[in-house]
């Protein structure tokens, strides 16, 4: 298939999916227990991206504590939880990520 | 006067900016990748604008790389966005009278990073009007980040070697969106279960494991309260 063809349909398919619930409705007020499960939507979605980003090397987990992922990951949970700032967490967190390869390097591990 | 749409677009706005710091390198090397997986800078900037989802771009320019059939990268790639939809019913309460345009262009800009500013003001206790503009701002601002971070990567190129790890900043930026606003013990759960989820799942096929990993950790945070 033609990589334009795969694009347009994963486009169309995502704007659909985006769209879904915010186009079908007009005046829906969600009944209670959904707007509970809601709550809990960016949480659970985005640990779903984090956590094997953090966890996982080349589709194997990866739990050596010197993998420079975790260890530079956890060390920005530790700065969003303080800061909560966006800015310190992610230029922190690099800086860590590159400090901790360079010395893993360096000990040649 | 907090309300005007003008206020609200730019504070919108300024709310994503830090946002900005994390996304732009991982646009980049997004764009150095689709290049080094055979697409034309042409393509590569089109994804950009067409499927404007930056995990399910990494995963299809892999799998283009990798030479995967066209049908399987549409099928990964739309598993891997289905966590859209529930932004998209997370959203709709706060949609309800726009018009079909007003909804297109913010569904459109649903990602992620928008829907994560976004959702906390809709969620915050002042007042609802023109609360679409808050949104649109925020979302036309990573829109332009992303746009623009392609086309550097596709315009440097090889010149910015891999070994950087410049992806990490995506989850850098998932980090600092999340755990500020991990304040109880159900979010916590809910955290927590998606976590251990996503890598228990992580060998379905196309994916899955990402949103079963979503729909667990929102299970979980339902259950967590009601026994609290």
């Amino acid at each position: 298939m033609n990589i334009w063809v795969v694009m347009i349909s994963l486009g169309l398919l995502t704007f659909l999916t985006r769209l879904s619930f915010i186009g079908l409705f007009q005046r829906w007020q969600p009944p209670d227990l959904v707007r509970r499960a809601l709550r809990y939507v960016p949480v659970a979605a985005l640990m779903a991206i984090i956590v094997p980003e953090l966890l996982m090397t080349d589709g194997t987990l990866n739990l050596n504590p010197l993998n420079p992922r975790l260890l530079a990951g956890l060390l920005a949970i530790l700065i969003a939880v303080r800061t909560r700032s966006v800015t310190w967490t992610i230029a922190l967190g690099m800086l860590a990520f590159w400090l901790l390869r360079w010395l893993l390097g360096l000990l040649g591990m | 006067m907090q309300n005007r749409p003008s206020a609200q677009f730019f504070s919108g706005a300024r709310a994503e900016l830090p946002i900005l710091l994390g996304v732009a390198p991982f646009g980049m090397i997004y764009g150095i990748l689709a290049l080094g997986a055979g697409l034309s800078p042409l393509a590569a900037q089109a994804m950009s604008a067409i499927v404007f989802a930056g995990s399910s771009q990494f995963m299809l320019v892999q799998l283009a790389g990798a030479g995967a059939p066209g049908l399987v990268m549409v099928l990964t790639g739309f598993v891997i966005n289905l966590r859209h939809a529930l932004y998209s019913a997370s959203i709709a309460p706060h949609t309800l009278g726009l018009n079909p345009v007003w909804k297109g262009l913010l569904s459109y800009l649903l990602t992620d990073e928008a829907y994560a500013v976004g959702i906390l003001h809709y969620n915050a206790d002042s007042p609802p009007a023109n609360k679409h503009w808050y949104f649109f701002g925020a979302g036309l601002t990573l829109w332009t980040g992303w746009q623009i971070s392609t086309a550097v990567g596709i315009f440097l190129g090889a010149q910015i070697p891999a070994a950087w790890g410049l992806d990490f900043t995506l989850a850098l930026t998932f980090i600092a969106l999340v755990f500020p606003v991990i304040r109880d013990r159900p979010t916590l759960l809910a955290a927590l279960s998606a976590g251990v989820t996503s890598i228990l799942a992580s060998g379905l096929p196309y994916k899955l494991g990402l949103v079963t990993a979503a729909l667990v950790g929102i299970l979980v945070g339902m259950l967590s309260e009601r026994k609290s």
